[in-house]
């Protein structure tokens, strides 16, 4: 262990896990880089976009704007942990449904938030879904689908599919 | 079925693949070469083209000894679909399951050359070649069946790939039978037919995205993913400003860092580590010194700067007498439009990944003209084109922002300076930093109408937007069009990159056009469908008006009504486009809400349904912006928006209730879909804000300050 690296424990996508490394090492890059969890995506380093948010402790996160040594202990969920024994997510079906997607960037962040949004609160209104996504952009316009497909799962998980 | 004729001469092809070594790198089978591009308009590409497009064979299909069926081509995917798209098509020349074809997209290898994916070129003049060429290869494989069977072609049918005699099913052989043990080349010169629709199966059906599996699982592989043993994340040392020149830099800091290394040639300096924080956290380290700029202009002033210029003047047509026809007129308009940089701001910024293996380069990267990058890297490497492979991953956004390739040199450049494979993914600072953006344009406009509201002369001036939706659309005695470029040698204007931003330019004449016939509507006190309607000859314009109306239950009116609504309309990339908007203005804070977009569009034959009514619609939520809020803001070279605090993009909240209309025309060639409907949104939103307010706007985007002074005067 060199000097100033620290062993961190934490939960990712449901296993232990741990890694020696210096503490401040961004999150995103750490998902990214040595855990190879390349869904979580750079869009902007800054929180702006949302191309990089992960579930800690379900609630979605900006990896962008976290150091690594805050996930300490906790429980880290990427858009690679959402299967579950190869099924999808009922969110991840309803954005291929819904064609909800394009270029797919944003998608992975899209995705989390929305699994963020409908833990809190699984039977959203349209325009609680609209302000739970406001500040996840997509470029190439997939909006009016991605609200679709959100509307959807967000039924069908009601309905037990998965909870 | 009508189909091309084979030749049996061995033309050239271009590729980095040998003739000879097709086979061996892919196995035995059947190939059909084509040349998709005897019909294309190069001069609507937005780079200029090194290589000859019209004589040699760059495309090709591949039959393997299983059966699969994959199509090599140097077109890219990044989000608009064709992926889904093209397979469609073949499926249904070949009579196969649309999961049997495979797509091998942006390979230099393997790929033939291709000039780049944008113009809405993939579906409308790829797609018939590629189609032909299909057919063709179904031809091939029944006469061999022929020949296998016994049994005359006529008296073959083809299903799921596999050729049976009519009325005797059990006496068949399929694709891949017939493909085993065979190195057999066709080479095709394509006379696209227009195919019978009756007989589509795939062709005209909705389609999901076929790659939305991997998307929504985190699977799909984009540049930045990659990773090679030894690879080092480089971050480079950028001016404060477009034009700065370096006068001095001190390195000895961030060389101190342990796992970082620095590398420099003249003003070009790196620094590169296993680790990306490390070299996100040396690049700060290190001082340098820039000779200040002078700011010749900035966002607020560039428009008078434009009107001074010099150019290269381009009357692009003229009917009638242009002299004769202001005395004509019973009430002449002149009005100026102005239309600001704009940043494509994908998500995914530029990427590359370059390796070096002795002399031979493999770059990987979020490009839409792989085939440019080779082409960049030939000439700024010293290297041969042989040894020189561009591989094109997945594109998270391109927007024609992705066509200049200047992160794969860089890469390539770190590559043979470290001896290491290097990774170059820019920030979202570099990302606006070296964007090529869509230019800042001037258009001025006079035209006059006569006592009956016809529009009898049209003078269409544009500076630095091109002619791409220039000319008018309208049935105009006397018009004329002129077009003024930029000439660098006597009045260099732009200070940074520019270049083609989604339907390049057309939103810029779309927005004058569409703006100056709404105000004569509503000087001769005629409702603007009407007016349009009264003045065109075009019977697709007049289609998509027509359709646009019913879609969205518009009621004629006079404007302003203060209803809040808005006509306009186009075409762009062989598309006709007309678009209805309803908008709310706050008239204290002058804040615009769009709350309806209606859009009817006129494509031809169209190939996925649900997928342009998908890249309908994103061109719709992204034209929001261009309307509302994207304005780059700068100070001469120095580009002022970084990041998407200051430079807002379309967000959720803005999203109107969207109504499309795709008109059936299946007997029709298909047309553009990735850019059409982007073109008249500024113009609708800008008429129905005039309709709601009787305030006239002439600069997009129209912000709250804008709308507010506009009610004000």
């Amino acid at each position: 262990m060199r000097e100033m690296e620290e062993t961190i424990r934490f939960k990712l996508n449901n296993r232990e896990t741990e890694l020696v490394t210096d503490p401040n090492q961004i999150l995103l890059w750490v998902l990214r880089n040595h855990f190879g969890f390349t869904g979580t995506k750079y869009g902007c380093g800054i929180g702006f976009c949302g191309a990089c948010t992960v579930l800690i402790d379900n609630e979605p996160v900006r990896s962008c704007m976290v150091p690594v040594s805050e996930v300490a202990g906790k429980s880290v969920v990427t858009i690679e942990g959402l299967e579950e024994e190869g099924r999808l997510h009922p969110l991840q079906q309803a954005f291929i449904d819904h064609d909800a997607l394009q270029c797919g960037f944003c998608t992975p962040g899209m995705i989390i938030t929305a699994v963020g949004l409908l833990g809190k609160n699984p039977d959203p209104t349209r325009d609680e879904i609209v302000s739970g996504l406001e500040d996840n952009l997509c470029r190439c316009g997939a909006h009016t689908r991605i609200i679709d497909a959100v509307t959807d799962a967000a039924k069908l998980m009601n309905g037990g599919t998965r909870k | 079925m009508k189909r091309g004729n084979t030749k049996e001469t061995t033309p050239a092809v271009q590729t980095g693949m040998k003739r000879r070594s097709f086979f061996k790198v892919l196995g035995g089978g059947i190939i059909i070469f084509f040349n998709p591009w005897g019909a294309v308009d190069l001069l609507s590409s937005p780079l200029p083209q090194p290589r000859s497009l019209t004589k040699d064979y760059n495309a090709f299909l591949h039959i393997a000894e299983n059966g699969t069926i994959t199509c090599f081509t140097g077109k890219i995917e990044m989000g608009q679909g064709i992926i889904t798209s093209l397979p469609q098509m073949m499926a249904d020349e070949l009579n196969v399951p649309l999961e049997s074809i495979k797509m091998v997209l942006g390979d230099t290898d393997l790929c033939p050359f291709d000039q780049g994916t944008w113009g809405s070129l993939t579906t409308r003049v790829f797609g018939p070649a590629m189609r032909a060429a299909a057919a063709e290869a179904r031809a091939v494989l029944v006469e061999m069946a022929s020949e296998k069977l016994g049994v005359p072609a006529g008296e073959l049918e083809v299903q799921d790939g596999v050729v049976s005699v009519a009325g005797n099913p059990s006496k068949s052989v399929s694709y891949a039978e017939l493909a085993k043990g065979k190195k057999l080349e066709k080479y095709l010169d394509i006379k696209p037919p227009v195919e019978d629709h009756t007989k589509f199966t795939f062709v005209g059906k909705p389609y999901t995205h076929s790659d939305a599996r991997e998307k929504v699982t985190g699977k799909a592989v984009y540049t930045g993913d990659l990773k090679l043993p030894g690879m080092l994340h480089a971050r480079i040392l950028r001016p404060p400003s477009h034009g700065a020149r370096l006068v001095s830099a001190d390195t000895t800091a961030a060389e101190k860092i342990d796992g970082v290394k620095v590398v420099r040639d003249g003003d070009f300096i790196a620094v590169l580590s296993e680790n990306q924080d490390l070299a996100d956290m040396a690049v700060v380290q290190i001082n340098a010194e820039y000779a200040p700029v002078e700011i010749k202009f900035t966002d607020t002033t560039i428009f008078d700067f434009i009107n001074k210029g010099e150019y290269r003047v381009n009357v692009v047509r003229t009917d009638g007498d242009m002299d004769a026809a202001p005395a004509l007129c019973e009430k002449v308009f002149e009005n100026e439009y102005h239309d600001p940089y704009l940043a494509h701001a994908p998500i995914e910024p530029h990427t590359a990944l370059a390796r070096f293996e002795g002399e031979k380069l493999t770059v990987w990267a979020s490009t839409q003209s792989p085939f440019g990058l080779q082409d960049n890297l030939v000439r700024d490497m010293g290297l041969t084109r042989e040894n020189v492979r561009v591989i094109t991953p997945f594109v998270g956004g391109g927007f024609g922002g992705k066509s200049s390739n200047r992160q794969g040199v860089e890469a390539a450049r770190l590559a043979r300076m470290t001896g290491k494979p290097v990774m170059v993914a820019w920030t979202r600072d570099e990302e606006f930093f070296y964007d090529t953006f869509h230019p800042a344009s001037v258009v001025k406009v006079k035209s006059g109408t006569d006592k009956a509201g016809k529009i009898i002369m049209w003078d269409y001036h544009v500076y630095l937007a091109g002619t791409r939706g220039a000319e008018t659309i309208y049935d105009v005695p006397n018009a004329r069009t002129t077009s003024y470029s930029e000439d660098r040698s006597k009045y260099p204007v732009h200070l940074f990159g520019t270049g083609a931003w989604r339907a390049p330019n057309n939103n810029t004449n779309t927005f004058a056009r569409e703006t100056q016939i709404d105000i004569m509507a509503a000087a001769a006190g005629i409702d603007p469908l009407e007016f349009r309607l009264k003045n065109l000859k075009d019977e697709k314009m007049i289609g998509v008006l027509k359709a646009v109306a019913e879609k969205f239950g518009y009621q004629p009116g006079k404007t302003p009504s203060g209803r809040g609504i808005g006509i306009a309309c186009g075409t762009d990339a062989g598309t006709w486009v007309a678009h209805i908007a309803e908008v709310e203005v706050n008239k204290r804070t002058g804040q615009v809400k769009v709350l309806k977009l209606a859009c009817a569009q006129d494509m031809g034959l169209c190939v996925n349904p649900q997928g342009a009514l998908i890249q309908m619609e994103g061109c719709l939520t992204m034209a929001l912006g261009y309307t509302l809020t994207e304005e780059l803001k700068f100070e001469g070279g120095n580009i002022r928006d970084r990041n998407f605090d200051s430079y807002a993009i379309p967000r959720f909240s803005w999203l109107p209730k969207l109504e499309c209309v795709i008109m059936d025309r299946k007997d029709q060639a298909p047309q553009g879909g990735g850019e059409p409907a982007i073109i008249a949104v500024g113009a609708a939103v800008g008429n129905a804000i005039f309709d709601a307010t009787g305030a006239r706007l002439f600069k997009v985007p129209f912000t709250p300050e804008r709308v507010l002074k506009a009610i004000k005067n």
